[in-house]
């Protein structure tokens, strides 16, 4: 297929269609609205369902109702508008329900700013609503990744039962480069007849479907729990995916980062290596599922100094970071999180410092 | 010779950043007039909603917070219950109003808080880039409405001010525009009139403000005040709604 | 190779448009590239501008403190941007609005009266393709005939449109020599 130029906003409400959802509720915010002034259009055409909510909350439920039946759906929103839906998620992720949601990040806390961030990172890894629970969490770097990620998501939370969500943030979503749509996805979600609400008839079962959250039962409480459990830990020995860049050789310093902040990275990492100093990059595509291992084996080569993570925030995945490192090497963090991107120059002067 | 139009002392000097034609600033200004006559600058607390008067607490000259998107009217209620004797107005557009905020601001109304609402309702999402509110018009094109507002499927545009003066609550409820001067000067006394009732501590005071938004219209200023009479206001009817007894 | 150019003024000049233009030629010349546009409250106030970066490999970020070049189609966009352009990258100034110079000997500034020469083919709304193209020959960011060949492919459905624009583009040419 042809590379087309487009804007990421727009390019991942058509990766949505193309992966079969043909379901999108949503409500207006910056920096991500033409996601819906997009699909307000592409709907009409491919005769899916378009409806702008009258909140965040009410949207979360909207997507809660519509995937409980089994249909695939989807929602787009920023920072603030995830802060709303987070209580809806947490019900989701209880009721295990397959919903993709796409968080265009901006700058926080409270109505922050609209520029690129990276501040909702414990937000999406940690749970963000109340309970135990994960979301299978993807980060694109560019155009092309957001749409590859988006197409991936539905299948994925069809396979776990589970809240999928991509983080992206504003220049993702503004920016126009050329994409190039994979095929078309075919496949529909499997086994709905067993959980969802899709009415007794159409699923020629004799026997209800319940989709719920609430479980009084102290044993049945928690084996929902080790159940879920059970999914969080299966996506982390099949669902990690990361980039390794510039890692074959020796290096001095190793940077992890993600998303936008990544690309910057790759060129401080060229530009440092024309001038004969050696940086490896390990850049995190799933964000949860982690991945700790790589980050761990890369910081263990013996001409690895130092570790940093960039990341447009205070310092959130520098935990996780740590975590992968196990004291073995120091860890370090640099950011901003106004909405500015450090410049490649930037990023060399401090991984200079390191090395 | 004496100055006979000068600048509200509740109104800085800050240059706004509203668009040509846009109606925000001129609410601004009648606000100001009010705190100004009614002295009470020392003591009001203003409200900033999410949308394109997020600003707001840069023009005027007394204290303000900043709500989230739609809960102004919960925050007021929060500052009326703790300290009565300030004079406390909340300022919201359509969307955070009469979409995201529906909740706030009808249980807020049907308590009688003792505080004041301006709800500029413009027909549209003006901050976010022209999306469709619930005060859309019927056929109305906005980005996310862009074959025209369906009722069939989003059901008609919602009168803000008859469904609050529903409730069976006292309150002063009332629709104003200030696309004219002839309108200009009853929205003033409109808005005087809720801020006397908040200090006499009443009943909660609504008042609507049927305004512009050139830029997300896609129309001149000239056009936008056109369109407000020919098509806003036979159905957003100005006029008091409710008065308390 | 990595080149960037900032095209900025106010709404409704079409400044996106330049930048997308410009943007899908280097897509069809096999480039790397990326456009970004100013969003969202930025642009209250009437304030456009965009950046396109092209590439042979992988852009890193398109967001782009001091540009190369600057397309500067209003007075504010020449005073915000002007000062930031790297020493000799191009300074396109529209002269029919902006009466000042960008007060830089290290650019190679140039001066189209966009707006007047747009009038003389047809339309005002053509200042931006004139501007464009007075750009590219000038400051050779991608291939002059190319840029023309693709701009055909994109406005070809609305051929009354392309002859005008073609004109623009012709002028534009002209006035960067
Ligand atoms: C929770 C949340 N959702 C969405 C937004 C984005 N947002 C900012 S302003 C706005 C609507 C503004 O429209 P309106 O209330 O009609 O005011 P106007 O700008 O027209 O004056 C929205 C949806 C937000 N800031 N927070
Ligand atoms: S976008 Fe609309 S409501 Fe906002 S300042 Fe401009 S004209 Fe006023």
């Amino acid at each position: 297929m042809a590379k087309v130029l487009m804007k990421g906003n727009e390019a991942i409400g058509e990766a949505a269609i193309r992966a079969g959802c043909k379901n999108y509720f949503a409500y207006p915010i910056t920096p991500q609205s033409e996601v819906a002034e997009y699909l307000a259009r592409r709907m009409k055409d491919v005769g899916g369902v378009f409806l702008q909510g009258e909140s965040e909350v009410a949207v979360s439920y909207m997507l809660f109702g519509a995937a409980a039946c089994g249909e695939r759906v989807f929602t787009t929103s920023s920072s603030p508008g995830i802060s709303l839906m987070s209580e809806g998620i947490s019900y989701m992720a209880g009721a295990q329900l397959p919903v993709v949601l796409v968080n265009i990040v901006r700058g926080g806390p409270g109505l922050g700013g609209i520029l690129p961030s990276q501040g909702d990172y414990f937000q999406a890894t940690k749970g963000g609503g109340h309970g135990d629970y994960r979301l299978l969490v993807m980060a694109p770097a560019s155009v092309q990744e957001a749409v590859e990620m988006v197409m991936a998501a539905f299948p994925l939370a069809e396979k776990y039962r589970n809240p999928v969500m991509i983080i992206g943030d504003g220049l993702i979503g503004q920016m126009m480069e050329p994409v190039e749509f994979p095929d078309d996805l075919v496949s529909e979600p499997t086994n709905k007849d067993d959980w969802a609400t899709n009415g007794m008839d159409s699923r020629n079962a004799g026997t209800p479907n319940i989709v719920k959250s609430l479980h009084l039962d102290s044993k049945i409480l928690n084996d929902l729990n080790l159940t879920l459990k059970a999914k969080y830990d299966r996506m982390k020995k099949e669902e990690i995916r990361y980039e390794a860049y510039n890692t074959d050789g020796d290096y001095r310093v190793l940077i992890v980062s993600y998303g936008t902040m990544s690309r910057v990275c790759r060129t401080a990492v060229d530009n440092l290596k024309e001038s004969g100093f050696e940086v490896g990059m390990i850049r995190p595509k799933t964000l949860f599922p982690f991945p700790l291992e790589a980050i761990r084996k890369a910081a263990q080569k013996d001409s690895c100094k130092a570790v940093i993570s960039i990341e447009l925030s205070m310092g959130q995945m520098v935990e996780d970071v740590e975590r992968a490192v196990q004291g073995k090497k120091p860890v370090e963090w640099y950011g901003m999180c106004g909405g500015d991107i450090p410049t490649p120059e930037e990023v060399m002067d401090v991984v200079r410092k390191l090395g | 010779m004496p100055k006979t139009f000068r600048k509200p002392e509740a109104l800085s000097d800050a240059q706004t950043h509203y668009c040509p034609g846009c109606t925000h600033g001129v609410i601004h200004r009648l606000i100001a007039e009010t705190v100004d006559e009614l002295g009470i600058r020392g003591r009001t607390v203003g409200i900033a909603p999410v949308g394109c008067a997020v600003l707001a607490y840069n023009y005027f000259t007394f204290d303000f917070q900043e709500a989230a998107h739609g809960r102004a009217p919960a925050m007021a209620t929060g500052m009326k219950r703790v300290r009565p004797d300030l004079i406390v107005f909340t300022y919201q557009g359509d969307g955070d109003l009469a979409s995201i905020g529906m909740g706030e601001i009808i249980h807020a109304a049907n308590r009688g808080e003792k505080f004041t609402t301006i709800f500029v309702n413009n027909a549209v999402y003006g901050m976010t880039g022209g999306q469709m509110a619930p005060t859309t018009m019927p056929n109305q094109k906005t980005t996310t409405s862009p074959f025209g507002r369906n009722v069939e499927e989003v059901g008609m545009p919602v009168k803000m001010a008859e469904l609050l003066a529903a409730l069976q609550t006292p309150a002063y409820i009332t629709r104003q525009t200030v696309i004219r001067p002839k309108y200009i000067t009853r929205a003033k006394k409109a808005i005087k009139q809720a801020f006397t009732y908040q200090m006499e501590r009443k009943c909660f005071s609504f008042v609507e403000v049927v305004s512009t938004c050139p830029t997300n219209w896609g129309m001149t200023p000239v056009e936008a005040v056109g369109w407000t009479e020919d098509t806003l206001l036979p159905y957003y009817q100005i006029g008091d709604v409710k008065v308390p007894e | 190779m990595q080149k960037d150019v900032i095209f900025a003024g106010f709404g409704g000049q079409g400044i996106l448009l330049m930048g997308s233009i410009l943007a899908h030629a280097a897509m069809d010349l096999g480039f790397e590239v990326a456009w970004v546009p100013s969003y969202g409250a930025e642009m209250r106030g009437g304030t456009a501008n965009c950046t396109v970066v092209i590439g042979d490999r992988p852009i890193g970020s398109p967001i782009i403190k001091n540009p190369q070049h600057l397309v500067a189609m209003t007075r504010p966009s020449l005073e915000k941007f002007g000062p930031l352009v790297k020493p000799g990258g191009v300074i396109l100034i529209n002269s029919s609005l902006i009466p000042v110079s960008s007060g830089r000997d290290d650019v190679d500034e140039i001066k189209v009266p966009a707006n007047d020469i747009a009038m003389k083919v047809g339309s005002v709304k053509a200042a931006n393709i004139v501007a464009l193209s007075a750009f590219v020959a000038r400051s050779r960011f991608l291939d002059y005939d190319m840029v023309i060949a693709c701009m055909k492919n994109q406005f070809g459905s609305k051929d009354k449109l392309i002859q005008m624009n073609l004109e623009a583009m012709e002028a534009g040419k002209k006035a960067a020599q």
